[in-house]
């Protein structure tokens, strides 16, 4: 493999592997989701360095110039981070229909309990006074 | 004496959803009323509330099946043993919710009925375009080969359950066009269903969900649904199962 390319491709998944690592530290980006990127920053990063094994790799798949069987690897992966998003999205749009349910559930209820709150007070203050219970509200 | 409830889900109705609240009320007057408010943007829940019904508004629009289902949790919060889905665009006829819960209560082995357009005794069916039947035919014939008993009107929104139907619904509703899906979910329950003839009216204001180009999807995704629904080796969630949704495991 050429050695321009090679330093090429370290830099760069060394700079993916950086930028998912910091973003863990700040608390930008859950483990759980950060995982399944530094595994792949990092399997990368070490055929990007060890290019012994790069080439091995591509001989045994079939692949005549080597640095293209990393944009192979590279491309599986990035078909599976986007199906693990597909599946967290599947889910966040579960959970997002059930808190807007309860909620409407929740303001029903709220409104509810407020009416009847509010004809026990009147039924209780001076009944010729309304103002005030408006204002109370 | 049990406790009956009427679903109304509505978006953007405000010019049918009153009329239907009230003749609710008029033909069919034990039934509650609870208006879903589908997220709407226009007065849909205020001239709901002004009806004399009860309005369970949605902070955002989720879409019929997300709509209809927290009906259901109502319904099964509240303790009702029967609950009847009446569209709020005016198309249901409330006069048949009498004829339903009849029919319901003399089957105990039942329980779900559905209003069916195409068996009105009279042969005088519900008209719309040639296409629309032709998809309805196809549902039709699919669903009654698998649910082992004839399906007329997959689509119908018009549906009674009692009790076990409600919490089936409230714990597990398919998301979009979910009409075709709840008569497998009933199956794959072993829960019992039927149809009965019923009139169905134009709508009276408002657009219908369904247009042209949302109808090739729609068939294709309730086609995947369907499929999916038979290959699935765990179809739906009983009690105790786990929750069908879940906390995220680790990659």
């Amino acid at each position: 493999m050429e050695t321009r390319i090679q330093i090429v491709a370290v830099l760069a998944t060394a700079a993916l592997f950086f930028v998912v690592f910091e973003a863990v530290r700040r608390r930008r980006l859950m483990e759980r989701y950060a995982l399944l990127w530094l595994f792949c920053t990092a399997v990368l990063l070490g055929l990007a360095v060890w290019k012994d094994a790069l080439e091995e790799f591509a001989s045994a798949v079939g692949i005549y110039y080597a640095p293209s069987a990393l944009f192979a690897i590279a491309l599986g992966f990035i078909s599976v981070l986007l199906l693990h998003f597909s599946l967290v999205i599947s889910r966040l749009a579960d959970q997002t229909k059930v808190l807007a349910q309860r909620i409407s559930l929740l303001q029903a209820r709220i409104d509810e309990l407020e009416a009847a709150q509010r004809e026990g007070a009147a039924a209780v203050d001076e009944p010729d006074e309304p103002a005030r219970l408006v204002a109370r509200r | 004496m049990s406790k009956l409830l009427a679903i109304v889900p509505a978006y953007n109705e405000v010019g049918a959803v009153a009329g239907t609240v009230a003749e609710i009320r008029r033909h069919a007057p034990e039934f509650d009323v609870v208006v879903v408010d589908d997220g709407s943007t226009d007065g849909t829940a205020g001239a709901a509330r002004a009806a004399g019904a009860r309005v369970l508004r949605l902070p955002f629009n989720l879409g019929i099946g997300g709509a209809v289902q927290a009906g259901y949790v109502y319904a099964a919060e509240q303790g009702y043993d029967v609950a009847v889905q009446v569209d709020g665009d005016g198309q249901h006829d409330p006069r048949c919710l009498p004829v339903l819960l009849d029919h319901l209560r003399s089957r105990p082995d039942l329980n779900m009925v559905t209003g069916s357009r195409f068996l009105a005794a009279d042969g005088h069916g519900y008209r719309s375009s040639a296409s629309r039947r032709l998809g309805i035919r196809i549902f039709g014939g699919i669903l009654s080969a698998v649910v082992g008993r004839r399906v007329t009107d997959p689509t119908s929104g018009l549906r009674m359950t009692d009790r076990r139907g409600i919490e089936l619904f409230a714990r597990d509703y398919p998301h979009d066009y979910p009409e075709v899906e709840a008569v497998l979910l009933m199956h794959h329950h072993r829960l019992n269903a039927e149809e009965l003839p019923v009139r169905m009216r134009e709508r009276r204001a408002g657009v219908s969900s369904i247009n042209a180009t949302r109808s090739v999807y729609y068939m294709v995704k309730v086609l995947l649904a369907i499929f999916v629904g038979l290959l699935r080796t765990r179809p739906a969630v009983d009690p105790g199962d786990e929750a069908p949704v879940r906390a995220q495991q680790a990659v």
